[in-house]
């Protein structure tokens, strides 16, 4: 008789499970939903306005003369066909590179100064976050658009892809390890399948965000940064061609998506 | 240094429903930096509401409340164009205040 019971309890727990886990992606919606009236993000973006417009460095220049890709300061609809191809350096930049360039050869400042602090800690904030905020928000509704023309942006992405789906390490783990199929999770957080071109365009679209855990706004290095840390790899060097890449195969996967960043995250 | 707030005030039916997002650091003072010093307690400790004259939300706040917190509530009485104002002291005597009209 109690083991009878006990089996009807083990039922029903079950069954409650299988709903909680049904439930789950309905209601991170919800919450996100509710988040987006308040997002702090907001305040980053006025902040990193002042940052990219304020004299700075050895020079005492401004970045408004900043060549993201589409002209010596627009800043409008850079973000969507990033990364890309810059001729004036014969490489292929992902936002984060070239804002490092562009404070180094308009601003003066060193590659040490430039990327020395690339990640707000508590009571240390970064300038780079901020400017990130302000100026993916200024692609916000515009379609992600790289390009994917130049052989070396051909190659990044081809590059990216490869390191994407590269298991390796002493968990042999890769991206493609928890980003392959759908309706998987970690905890409490969905994880996209990135192969399926919807989910990556949501994702995609939905970066950099202000992460709530955190307390600021995480940009797409810091994300990748910590996937490859949870994949137990070494630390990504700042702004490495690898993440470059990385982003280029992401970036291209997510084409045509409606750009919502920054968002709010858990 | 307090940095502005952004206040939203929206008349929906009968009531204005008020959305409040706060730049704030809210910091425990329980937290350590990555030198081992414990990071010093800074938060709000007050907040009120007024719509024109009248209090309309009194709030004690305290470190269980998130970084850049953001508060939402309801009331009723409220007419398009009103006045709402929004107050914040925190422990170290810095005061904020912004105001919107309900839209």
């Amino acid at each position: 008789m109690r083991l009878i019971g006990q089996a009807i309890l083990l039922a029903l727990t079950m069954q409650l499970t299988v709903s909680a886990f049904a439930d789950d992606a309905e209601d991170n919606d919800i919450y996100a939903e509710f988040l987006e009236d308040g997002n702090p993000a907001e305040f980053s973006e006025i902040n990193g306005e002042e940052l990219w417009k304020t004299k700075a460095g050895p020079n005492n220049v401004s970045l408004e003369q900043c060549d993201l890709g589409k002209g010596p300061g627009v800043v409008e609809g850079a973000y969507v066909e990033l990364p890309r191809y810059f001729s004036d350096v014969n490489k292929v930049m992902d936002l984060e590179q070239r804002l490092i360039h562009c404070r180094m050869t308009l601003q003066g400042l060193t590659q040490e100064e430039a990327t020395k602090q690339p990640f707000s800690k508590p009571g240390k904030a970064s300038d780079i976050e901020p400017l990130v905020a302000y100026i993916t928000a200024a692609s916000k509704g515009m379609k992600m658009a790289v390009k994917l023309e130049h052989p070396m942006e051909k190659e990044a992405y081809e590059i990216g892809k490869k390191l994407f789906f590269h298991r390796a390490g002493s968990h042999d783990f890769g991206c493609v390890t928890c980003h392959s199929a759908d309706n998987k999770r970690i905890r409490l957080q969905n994880l996209p399948n990135l192969l399926d071109k919807k989910q990556a365009q949501k994702v995609y679209a939905t970066w950099p965000a202000y992460r709530l855990s955190q307390g600021e706004v995480r940009s797409m290095q810091h994300r990748l940064r910590s996937c490859i840390r949870q994949q137990r790899f070494p630390n990504p060097k700042y702004a490495s061609d690898a993440i470059t890449a990385l982003t280029m195969y992401l970036a291209k996967s997510a084409d045509g998506a409606v750009y919502a960043a920054p968002a709010i995250k858990r | 240094m307090a940095k502005p707030m952004r206040i939203r005030a929206k008349l929906k039916g009968d009531h204005v429903e008020a959305k409040i997002l706060i730049q704030h650091d809210m910091e425990t003072g329980l937290r350590k930096g990555s030198d081992g010093a414990k990071i010093p307690a800074h938060f709000i400790k007050t907040l009120t509401v007024k719509y024109e004259d009248k209090v309309v939300l009194d709030t004690v706040m305290g470190i269980a409340v998130s970084k850049d917190p953001f508060l939402s509530f309801k009331f009723k009485g409220g007419e398009k164009g009103g006045k709402l104002t929004v107050t914040w002291v925190d422990n170290s005597g810095d005061t904020r205040t912004d105001t919107t009209a309900v839209k």
